[in-house]
């Protein structure tokens, strides 16, 4: 969405604005501004009904307002002469005609004017896999005032039945490989050191922005964007671990500290990519539009296919690292007691330097794929970082297989729980997952009972 | 620049109703995290749990104004006892998960287009507050002037020459209404942590074993705490949908429990008026800034090509989470704090 909307958003979450508005008056109203916030006047408005009878045309007033009123509830459309706008100001979105569903309330529609209009902008709507169209948020994005959020994967409206089951299968699949290589970094950060790190979605978003930056500022094509980010993810988790938390855990800081710590640099983290990229949501140059493969029985793009198999490749290397090579067997003996891993000559600094520089490493590669098929966006990060706790819990907390596994069946339920309830909601089933894991088995699936305190 | 707009606003805001809806969220949390140790990261979803409760009552169901407080304070209680039931038993690091996970369940059902019909969806909801403005006392049209404190049109002007507050008669309102809150909390909280009640918190905060081999019930003094915080988490949630008289559901976000922290832990966590200082201090800080990078811009004192106007909000955002994270390094237990205290451990 555009960045004033996510601004306007932002600064309403922390309550600033304490105008009241004017209640009970059915209608629809707004005040156009453009990006530096002067306002626009003499601007027309038409309001029509669902049908597209015109009910009445008004212009903005000297200080950019405008209302019209309203007899009834219902749908209306809404449409902004854009020829009557000032020299070289366009609707920002490419959408002068909002479709508005009017309670009994005056309702605010908001036209997002800027001078610089995206050549590219891209529709709002999440792209959907298998070439069908997604129909769904139009509602959302009508406001401009709340930031619409776009799902982090795409949803399958049109196919039916069996198909649509296998489907949601495969894009479960892939995206619990993603979930994975979030959920394995996480889980080995919090098996050494005891840390539940709330920056590691933000790890996530990192890996996606620097990507960006490859791609679009530097020029570079995606697959050695990919390379590049996942190079700066894994220098940025080492990187922290460096200047901050081996620092903090040498100053003894307890462990709840550091997990506000940690919420404080996932802020941090976000906040920078919003100040720098904005807030909407940013593509790559390649592969937006991609050619499905029809197999009949499963309609799949090939990024989908290469990206899944790519992240299934680096998941079973680690897996594999972990139970052969010397450094993996230090690391599960870092993860399963640190001060014994230490007595037998394990230099347990060096262990917890490396899990975060592959942890690092793997989100950003998460967060690369990714935004691959979505696109990159400042919060991409925040919303994946739940489902990664649930997929972390789910498997046990500390070990690299349960977050494996649990990141498996948390995508796969993500996505076919869409069988059943509105796609909306499907974040809410792996929640709902992660309390009932809790409640039953809290030391998860892989977990060992003792852990639990 | 303008620097008396600047400070006056900055001052207004310290100890107006934005800041009061932090100040009484964050005592909530001083109950859980400050005396108790609990890790509620969901206090936004206590705050929705308030907001909306009230809202769903007066809106939805046309009950009168008095029934949405008691379901909204109802609605925390049940929440607390949902999300306490199976966490308490755990180590502190899983409420915190849970917590933070069921106050994005909340707020994703909350603009679910599902039920829209009754929530508003992601539009939220109005229309439940006039009855708490028409209670108020101040007239919205008084005019008169007493030395330096004048009313023009239901605006009370407080000028003391360098700076000035300027409230509206519903802010006014909203102001009584949440100071009184606050005094009432604080008592009732000061009352309850010098108790043997509290003591038994502390203890708990300090070593769960310990307590436990007292003879304590640690669960269910952890859950009354936890219950306490959300009642009065839900009490910053009126105020929060009152002043500003809707309801949305991505204010709930967990940023807005990050914040309540950062108040809490600014003033001094455990330490009773550390939440109220914390944040008028933040508020205060977060308007400076604000204005100063507005007026900056404005007055060509920072060139557009440096810092754009859209851009200030993230940049403020980012300096105070920069903060934050310093004063966690450097003084974690805050303005108030006693360093010894706040020792917190989960292993």
């Amino acid at each position: 969405m555009v960045l004033s909307a996510v601004l306007v958003g932002l600064v309403l979450g922390l309550g600033v604005s304490s105008t009241a508005q004017a209640q009970g008056e059915t209608g629809v109203k707004g005040t156009l501004k453009d990006q530096d916030d002067n306002l626009i006047s003499e601007v027309e408005i038409t309001v029509s009904d669902a049908d597209g009878n015109e009910i009445a045309t008004t212009a903005s007033a000297e200080d950019g307002t405008w209302s019209v009123p309203l007899e009834s509830p219902g749908t209306y459309l809404v449409a902004l002469d854009e020829s009557t706008l000032p020299n070289g100001l366009l609707v920002r979105n490419g959408r002068p005609q909002l479709e508005v569903e009017v309670r009994a309330s005056e309702r605010t529609v908001l036209f997002p004017l800027d001078t610089q209009l995206d050549p590219n902008a891209q529709p709002q709507e999440t792209e959907a896999p298998g070439g069908s169209d997604s129909t769904g948020d139009g509602e959302e994005e009508t406001t401009g005032a709340v930031e619409a959020e776009d799902e982090i994967d795409p949803e399958i409206e049109s196919a039916a039945g069996p198909t649509r089951a296998v489907s949601l299968l495969f894009s479960g699949i892939h995206f619990g490989l993603m979930i994975a290589l979030a959920a394995v970094g996480l889980s080995m950060v919090f098996g050494t050191t005891g840390l539940t790190n709330f920056s590691h979605g933000d790890l996530v978003t990192f890996g996606g922005v620097m990507a960006l930056m490859f791609n679009i500022i530097v020029g570079l094509p995606v697959w050695a964007a990919v390379i590049g980010a996942v190079a700066a993810g894994a220098l940025f988790g080492w990187l922290q671990d460096w200047g901050l938390w081996s620092r903090l855990r040498k100053r003894g800081t307890g462990l709840i500290t550091m997990m506000i710590i940690s919420i404080g640099v996932a802020l941090l983290i976000r906040f920078a990519t919003l100040f720098f990229v904005g807030g909407e949501r940013r593509r790559y140059d390649e592969y937006v539009g991609q050619t499905p493969w029809d197999l009949g029985w499963l309609v799949i793009t090939p990024k989908e296919v290469y990206t899944g198999l790519i992240a299934a490749l680096v998941c079973s290397a680690v897996g594999l690292a972990l139970v052969f090579t010397r450094l993996g067997k230090a690391t599960r003996a870092v993860a399963d007691n640190p001060s014994l891993a230490s007595s037998t000559g394990i230099d347990v600094n060096r262990v917890i330097r490396l899990v975060w520089t592959i942890g690092g490493a793997l989100a950003a590669l998460a967060g690369v794929f990714l935004s691959v098929n979505d696109g990159v966006k400042f919060d991409m990060g925040q919303h994946l970082l739940l489902l990664v706790f649930a997929a972390v819990v789910l498997g046990g907390l500390g070990t690299a297989f349960g977050a494996f596994i649990g990141a498996m069946l948390i995508g796969i339920f993500v996505q076919m729980s869409t069988l059943v309830i509105a796609p909306e909601l499907k974040y809410v089933g792996a929640l709902a997952v992660l309390i009932i894991v809790m409640l039953t088995r809290p030391q998860g699936i892989l977990g060992r009972r003792e852990r639990i305190g | 620049m303008d620097w008396h707009f600047v400070f006056s606003q900055a001052l207004t805001q310290a100890i107006g109703p934005t800041m009061l809806i932090y100040a009484i969220a964050a005592i909530g949390l001083n109950v859980q995290f400050g005396y108790t140790g609990l890790l509620n990261f969901g206090q936004a979803a206590f705050a929705a749990m308030g907001a909306y409760g009230l809202a769903l009552a007066v809106v939805a169901f046309g009950l009168p104004f008095g029934w949405g407080i008691l379901i909204g304070f109802g609605a925390a209680i049940v929440m607390a006892l949902l999300l306490g039931i199976p966490t308490l038993r755990l180590r502190a690091d899983y409420l915190a998960i849970v917590t933070i996970a069921a106050a994005e369940i909340v707020r994703r059902l909350a603009r679910a287009t599902v039920w829209s019909e009754y929530t508003g969806g992601s539009d939220g909801m109005r229309g439940f507050s006039e009855p708490f403005f028409e209670l108020s006392p101040y007239n919205p049209d008084a005019n008169w002037s007493v030395l330096f404190v004048s009313m023009d049109g239901g605006r009370l002007i407080v000028d003391l020459g360098i700076v000035d507050f300027q409230y509206s008669s519903r802010d006014l309102w909203v102001m009584t209404v949440g100071w009184i809150l606050v005094a009432i909390f604080l008592v009732v909280v000061g009352l309850l942590v010098h108790s043997p009640w509290g003591r038994v918190l502390k203890g708990i905060r300090e070593d769960e074993e310990a307590v436990r081999s007292l003879g304590k019930n640690v669960f269910a003094y952890k859950m009354q705490a936890l219950v306490i915080g959300g009642i009065i988490g839900a009490a910053a949630g009126f105020i929060f949908a009152l002043s500003r008289a809707n309801v949305q559901p991505d204010t709930f976000s967990t940023d807005f429990t990050f914040y309540f922290y950062v108040v809490l832990i600014l003033g001094g966590a455990a330490r009773l008026f550390g939440p109220v200082l914390g944040a008028a201090l933040f508020w205060f800080l977060f308007n400076l800034l604000s204005l100063t990078l507005n007026q900056g811009i404005r007055s060509d004192l920072i060139p557009r090509e440096v810092l754009a106007p859209t851009q200030v909000g993230p940049l403020v955002f980012f300096l105070m989470g920069l903060g934050m994270v310093l004063l966690l390094i450097f003084r974690p237990q805050g303005i108030l704090g006693n360093r010894r205290e706040l020792m917190l451990d989960v292993r």
